[in-house]
Order: C-alpha cells, then sequence, then structure tokens
C-alpha cells in the first residue's frame, strides 16, 4: 500500500509539472504567425512563431548549411538579418567578427522567430535541397579512398556548378548513437545530373569517413542536402593551376572535365601531390585527358616513391614542383584543394610568382 | 529536528547573506562558484539569476511540502521531490522570461540551465525542512541565500579580476588560486558570526 502511494505521489506530481511545462509551452512559446522576407520581397513565407530560424527554413525547404544541428558549436549557419532578430545572444559571440556583428550577421539556429524577420542569404541558398540517393557503386581508390556513386532518387536531378559539394548525412551505427552531418565534395559532371559521386578518405576514427568506408553498401540510401559552396570556377581567365592532394582531387577533376566537356579553350595545369605511386589514382583518365587535350597538363608530383614504385615522373614537394612548371601568375586562377598545410604552402607559393591572392580560390579539409 | 519558531525571519535574512552564506559557510553551488567567476559581469549576472530561482523555487517547494508532501507522509522522498519541482519551475521560468522579459532572459537566461543543478537550490530546500522554518522565515532565507550567493560570487569574481594582472606562480593559476581566495573570503565572513548565528 505504502508502495503503491509512494509511486502514484510521485507520478502524480512529475505529470502534473509536466503538464505545466506543456502548457506553458503551448502558450507562452506561442506568437502567432510571423513573415520571414527573404531578399528584400524576393520570397516571404508564412511561420509559426516560436522556433529558430534555421528550423523555419529548413521546413519550408530553404536550407542554411549547418553541421552541428542547431547547438551553437559549428558557426557555420550565418545569415544576415537586417530586422526583427532581437540582440545578440551571448552563445553567438564567438563565432562572429567586428565587421559580420556591424553587418547583422547572426547565426540563424540561435535567432528565435518571435516577429516578423527580415535577412538576407545568398541566391545559392534557394538551390540547396534536400535530396535522397542511393550507392550504385563504390570503387576502391587507393588503400584508404573509395570513390561513391550515388543515384539522385528523388528529387532524381541535381543541379550544381563543378567543384561544390553535399553534404551527408549518416545514420546512427554501431557505437556511434547520433546522426552526423559532413560535406564532401562533388567528383562527377554537373552535365550527368541524375547521379553524383563523391570521394572519400577514410580518416582513422573519422564517425562519417568510417560510416562511408565500412557500413555503406550497395543500394543503401543516404540523405544529403546540397549542392553547396564557393569553390567553383570563375570564368574570367583562360589559364588555370589546378593543384590538390588526397581526396581534394574530386572538385577539381570535376571542374577540369566540366572545362573540357564545355568545350573551352583553356589552358590548365593539374598538380597532384602524393607520398607513392600507391596514392595516385584517376591517373588513366588524366593521362587520356592530356593526349586529347594539348592544352591540358597533368602532373603527379611524388614525395617519397618507394624503390619499387620505378618512379620517372616529378619528385619532391607538389608546390616546389608547381614552381617548374608555372613562371608568372599574371592573368592566370589558381584552385587549390587539399590539406591546410598544403594550401597555406601552395598559397605562399603562388604568391611569390605573382598569383593574385583574390585569384587564388581554395577549399581546405 | 531543530526547531526555530523563535528566530526573526529578518534575523534568518541577514544571517544567510552574511554569517550563514550559502558558499562561504555551507560550501553549497561550488560548481559554477569556481566555473563562472572569471569575469565580473557573467558572475553578477549568474548571481541575480540564482537569486530570482531560489525565491521562486523555494517557495513552490515550501509549499508542496507542506500541502503535498506532509500530508502523504513521504517526506523521505523529499530530496527526488524537490529536485523534480526545481528543473521544471526553472525550465517554466525560462518561458515566461523568454516571453515578457525578453531582455533579461538575453542577460540572465543562458544561466537557467546551469542553475537547475546548482546544489545550493536544493540544499535551501532541504534546510527548510530540517530547520522546520514557517513561510516567512522560508521566503527570507531564500532571499537571503540568493543574495549571499550573489554577494560571495561577486566578489570573487572581482578579486579575480583584479588578481589575474599580477604574477601568479604556476602551480597556483586557476582553480588553486580560486580555493585560496574563497578560504580567506570564508574566514573574513566568519568575523560577523559575532553578531548572529542560525545553525
Amino acid at each position: 500500500m505504502e508502495v503503491l502511494i509512494t509511486v502514484l505521489s510521485v507520478t502524480a506530481i512529475a505529470t502534473l509539472l509536466a503538464t505545466l511545462i506543456v502548457i506553458a509551452d503551448k502558450f507562452l512559446n506561442n506568437y502567432g504567425k510571423c513573415t520571414i522576407d527573404i531578399n528584400e520581397g524576393n520570397k516571404k513565407l508564412e511561420v509559426e512563431g516560436g522556433q529558430s530560424l534555421l528550423s523555419s527554413l529548413a521546413a519550408n525547404k530553404i536550407f542554411i548549411p549547418s553541421a552541428c544541428g542547431g547547438k551553437a558549436t559549428c558557426g557555420l549557419c550565418k545569415v544576415k538579418v537586417i530586422e526583427g532578430a532581437g540582440p545578440l545572444l551571448p552563445t553567438e559571440e564567438p563565432y562572429l567578427s567586428d565587421q559580420e556583428r556591424n553587418d547583422g550577421v547572426r547565426l540563424s539556429c540561435q535567432v528565435k522567430i518571435k516577429k516578423n524577420i527580415n535577412i538576407q542569404i545568398p541566391e545559392e541558398y534557394f538551390n540547396i535541397k534536400q535530396f535522397s540517393a542511393s550507392v550504385v557503386s563504390i570503387t576502391d581508390m587507393t588503400h584508404d579512398i573509395k570513390e561513391f556513386r550515388f543515384k539522385m532518387d528523388d528529387p532524381d536531378t541535381i543541379d550544381f556548378k563543378a567543384g561544390q559539394y553535399m553534404q551527408i548525412e549518416t545514420k546512427p551505427y554501431a557505437k556511434i548513437k547520433e546522426k552526423a552531418i559532413r560535406a564532401y565534395s562533388i567528383s562527377s559532371l554537373p552535365s550527368d545530373n541524375g547521379f553524383i559521386d563523391l570521394i572519400v578518405r577514410k580518416v582513422p576514427g573519422g564517425i562519417c569517413t568510417t560510416y562511408m568506408h565500412d557500413y555503406l553498401k550497395v543500394g543503401d540510401q543516404v540523405s544529403m542536402t546540397g549542392p553547396q559552396g564557393e569553390f567553383y570556377r570563375r570564368d574570367d581567365s583562360d589559364s588555370y593551376v589546378f593543384m590538390a592532394g588526397g581526396s581534394g582531387l574530386a572538385p577539381i577533376k570535376s571542374i577540369i572535365m566540366d572545362i573540357i566537356e564545355k568545350g573551352l579553350d583553356r589552358e590548365m595545369f593539374f598538380f597532384f601531390g602524393a607520398v607513392t605511386k600507391s596514392d595516385l589514382y584517376y591517373v588513366d583518365i588524366f593521362k587520356e585527358l592530356e593526349k586529347k587535350y594539348p592544352k591540358f597538363k597533368y602532373i603527379p608530383a611524388l614525395s617519397k616513391p618507394l624503390p619499387e614504385d620505378h618512379w620517372e615522373g616529378e619528385t619532391g614537394l607538389v608546390t616546389d614542383v608547381m614552381l617548374k612548371y608555372v613562371k608568372s601568375g599574371e592573368g592566370k586562377h589558381a584552385y587549390l584543394c587539399g590539406s591546410p598545410g598544403m594550401i597555406g604552402a601552395c598559397i605562399k607559393a603562388l604568391t611569390g610568382v605573382n598569383f593574385q591572392v583574390e585569384k587564388i580560390y581554395y577549399d581546405k579539409f | 529536528m531543530l526547531n526555530s519558531p523563535n528566530i526573526s525571519p529578518f534575523v534568518i535574512f541577514f544571517a544567510s547573506i552574511i554569517t550563514s552564506n550559502m558558499i562561504l559557510s555551507n560550501f553549497l553551488g561550488m560548481c559554477s562558484f569556481i566555473s563562472v567567476s572569471n569575469e565580473y559581469k557573467t558572475a553578477s549576472g549568474l548571481g541575480k539569476s540564482v537569486t530570482m530561482v531560489m525565491v521562486v523555487t523555494t517557495i513552490i517547494n515550501y509549499v508542496i511540502y507542506k500541502y503535498v508532501v506532509v500530508p502523504l507522509s513521504l517526506e523521505y522522498l523529499r530530496y527526488i521531490i524537490f529536485i523534480i519541482v526545481i528543473a521544471a519551475s526553472v525550465q517554466i521560468i525560462e518561458l515566461v522570461m523568454d516571453r515578457y522579459l525578453p531582455d533579461l532572459h538575453i542577460k540572465l537566461g543562458i544561466f537557467l540551465p546551469l542553475i537547475t543543478v546548482n546544489c545550493a537550490i536544493l540544499g535551501i530546500s532541504l534546510f527548510m525542512v530540517i530547520r522546520n522554518y514557517d513561510f516567512w522565515q522560508t521566503l527570507l532565507f531564500g532571499f537571503g541565500s540568493g543574495l549571499g550567493w550573489w554577494l560571495a560570487i561577486a566578489t570573487l569574481a572581482a578579486i579575480k579580476e583584479k588578481v589575474a594582472k599580477n604574477n601568479i606562480p604556476k602551480g597556483l593559476e586557476g582553480p588553486g588560486l580560486t580555493f585560496i581566495i574563497t578560504g580567506l573570503m570564508a574566514l573574513a565572513f566568519i568575523g560577523f558570526s559575532g553578531i548572529f548565528v542560525i545553525q
């Protein structure tokens, strides 16, 4: 009897409090209908107030890049708010520079919609969609790099610029209980719009790369959002220098093949940095392109070729090799994709031969 | 159980600020006291939030204890019940603040989830039972303890801000020095105990 009273009363108290919270949430967190005005009337959304700007936009199929899922830890979901966001919150402060604060930039996951709000987002964001795609093939490229080919199921076509990336959402697996979101560059051609290829290098202990390498099977469905990213080709030059390391080859391959497919008359150098011959991949594709297009040069450079590699190509650091071929950056564009260390060294080398800093585009990972 | 019907609520109020300070004589609520005391402004904000939550939760806990827990003779469950009540009321306070006092919510709201697990707040409710306080004694005890907590953390933060500008021996940086300062502050506060003590 005593046990029963105890259980019942504790349950009753807990239920009462939970009900109170639910009621309070319903009445206090109810801000009625609010309008989100995007890019000065370009698009107007009617939403229920009380939610974050990020989730309200996502509910209306506008996806702001975000990796942490609204916890204010990644700082990616920046959006310029013209009015209606309330003051800056302490949770946002670490992610915003003085310039951004003056411009009214906010983290959309922290801004709660309580009244009509006026925001500005880049046009590309309208193009970001959520896709469901299934794995068509998985191919080993090197000992730790695989190529994944996805067929777009819903929507069944994708419109992207060569060089952009997709964000993949992993499902919980093994000991990983939470979903994770990671970005990978598309390596296939924009014209092949029913499919995308992603190149993923396995990072020891990496949540998403382990998932993709060890758990993803042909036929599996994956949810992804995109296309995103500012790393795509600008057309105001006819001479390009490309440089990549490891899985950084993905966006570069897409850009080069896009130029060739479009029949553009461009001079292109592609430097690929690796340690041994076994780290090289897609060699045949690029060799073939080199034969067909005299203006395209593919220069792989190995930093430590093994004796059994019988390597006759360039050796040494890819930045040093590049300087042998590229003497002046006058009027040229450079596109770099690789580790922060490689990119830092490349920028230094390129500015040394008169590349304009603003004409060096890069994607660090 | 102690019976304290004769102590004036005002004596309890002042005693809980100074001589029976939650931090400096009971060492309750130490976690946020140590970790959120690097900046005077933030510390003071946390102190205000704690004061507010203490007052509200002690009143609610008093009512629930007197009219639910005692009649059903569930005294042995008071720990659980007090914790649930504190957690729920903090959540509701946050919603109310966000709606009606948005400015205050921005200043203090971020601390509210931290406060839910502040043991000083649970301590107040438990002391109120052990010492057999009536309503007014409880109310002023909660309010005074909150102010005392605020006073202690704000003072510590202010001292730490001043000390940070000096050369601190390597081994004492961080928590080491914080404990020494806290100890000295506790000694200083004992000096007031000639005036009145409630425990």
